[in-house]
């Protein structure tokens, strides 16, 4: 699993925990396919209860819970990484 | 003795094969119990059965296909012993169900190239079992060749046709499950005379209960506003029986309970709708914990046979990514369907005021041989007035 307590991740790693939870609930998806800047839910055909089922294996891979208030800033992959990041890194 | 039935799986599945038994000769079971594990074209099911006691028999070898309703086991009644189902046995001699031709049999029907001329298909006769049948096979009934009296098609007829079909290609789970859609929903639609209503619901306020209640909620207990939509959809059919039961054998019956089937799309394409159960009587944050199982269970197409069986009612939601309206075709023997688009932002009227609210259309698809429109624009009334207090759903 993971290190995430403290631990600083880096870039690949938070990646590859996307990837992997996307995969989990959308098997279907080449990970490579996927347009970093564009809508992520258009791309993935993610309903209301796979982005619910997908914010819970993030929970559950990083320990990080995203309240409901952030949902509109995780348009786009690019915008899911960076505030992933930011709140990985201001926790350790 | 209590004759353990193959139950029903829904409308659209009149046969399964069974899997596997999870239970043997001699072994206790209770109410509500998994005892066998039976594949149709749509999913694997868990079979449960609905009364207490002991195994006293299995009758059907993994492997076999077996229709609805077929005995497939033998349950001794709580206190009843061996020697006594030995004697019931005796006096009531069970045969093993036949079971359903799988093997490729020397195909005796013609299939026609060309459909029959008009004449000809009005003295056509076919019994409505095997029109069912074939509907159920997915054969094209005109393409069968009748043997009956006076050239009828018969059940026997479907079948050939169906084994000469099942030799001739490798069964492709995609194409059985959309064979099964479109048998269901072409009995529906020949069937069932459909009518549609749709009204606009203002969701300002269960937006704002929502929020309230998941920004104190971590990540795992929030709630959707798909789980208000189901709630209040049952708790608004309580008050309009003639909306939600089953349509069977020329009457309809109402449901004291309401089951709620819940359309789910596969990711690998198809559909199926199983239920959530008593769904009136719990609170929207058991609903959630049912309704994310259920999806998980729908998509890892593990379920069980009550799921199918039991829905009183079907709703559509076609979520947040979807389009803005949907009118459903009803799933039989049920008698509605209750369809909610995507929630959009409006410019609304309200007390002389316009005001961006979100809006979401909900639609009702009824069957006119149970219900009016009268009666189904009242109950979409009520359905409206309910979303309108989500803090008492």
């Amino acid at each position: 699993m993971i290190a995430s307590d403290g631990d600083a991740m880096d870039e690949q790693a938070i990646r590859d925990v996307i990837f992997r939870t996307l995969r989990a609930i959308a098997p279907e998806i080449d990970p490579a396919a996927l347009v970093p800047d564009q809508p992520l839910r258009d791309q993935v055909d993610l309903d209301s209860m796979d982005w619910l089922n997908f914010l819970v294996g993030l929970h559950q891979a990083l320990k990080v819970d995203i309240p409901e208030s952030d949902y509109q800033k995780l348009y786009t992959l690019d915008h899911l990484m960076a505030y992933l990041r930011d709140r990985l890194s201001s926790r350790a | 003795m209590h004759e353990f039935k193959l139950p029903s799986l829904g409308a659209d599945m009149d046969e399964g094969t069974l899997l596997e038994w999870r239970v043997r000769p001699g072994d206790v079971v209770k109410r509500g119990q998994v005892v066998a594990v039976v594949d149709t074209t749509k999913a694997a099911i868990d079979v449960e059965c609905w009364e207490d006691g002991t195994v006293d028999r299995l009758l059907v070898e993994p492997g076999t296909t077996i229709p609805v309703g077929a005995v497939i086991a033998l349950l001794r009644a709580p206190g009843e012993t061996a020697e006594q189902a030995a004697q019931w046995q005796a006096a009531h001699p069970v045969a093993a169900p036949p079971p359903a031709p799988a093997a490729p049999r020397a195909p005796v029907a013609t299939v026609r190239e060309r459909g029959p001329l008009p004449e000809e298909r009005a003295r056509r006769r076919v019994s409505p079992a095997a029109r069912r049948h074939a509907e159920a096979k997915g054969i094209d009934i005109e393409t069968v060749a009748g043997t009956g009296p006076q050239g009828a098609v018969t059940v026997e007829d479907v079948e050939r046709v169906a084994a000469a079909a099942t030799g001739a290609a490798v069964p492709d789970r995609a194409a059985e499950m959309r064979r099964t859609i479109a048998a269901a929903m072409a009995r529906s639609k020949r069937d069932i005379p459909h009518y549609y209503l749709a009204t606009e619901i203002p969701l300002a306020a269960a937006t704002r209960w929502l929020a309230a209640m998941n920004e104190r909620r971590p990540v795992t207990e929030r709630l959707l506003m798909a789980v208000l939509f189901i709630k209040a959809t049952a708790r608004a059919l309580v008050k309009f029986p003639e909306l939600n039961g089953f349509y069977r054998d020329g009457r309809f019956e109402p449901s004291p309970a309401v089951h709620v089937g819940v359309a789910i799309s596969l990711r690998q394409g198809g559909l199926i709708a199983p239920a959530l159960l008593d769904v009136n009587t719990k609170p929207p944050d058991q609903l959630m914990h049912e309704l994310a199982d259920l999806v998980k269970r729908a998509r890892a197409l593990s379920l069980r046979s009550s799921e199918f069986s039991l829905p009183t009612v079907t709703v559509t939601n076609l979520g947040d990514q979807g389009v803005e309206s949907v009118y459903g075709v009803i799933y039989p023997p049920q008698v509605a369907l209750i369809g909610f688009g995507k929630m959009t932002e409006r410019a609304w009227v309200e007390d002389g005021s316009i005001q961006i609210t979100p809006v979401v259309t909900a639609s009702l698809s009824a069957d006119h041989r149970a219900s009016d429109g009268h009666r189904g624009g009242l109950f979409l009334n009520e359905l409206k007035a309910l979303l309108q207090q989500p803090e008492k759903l």
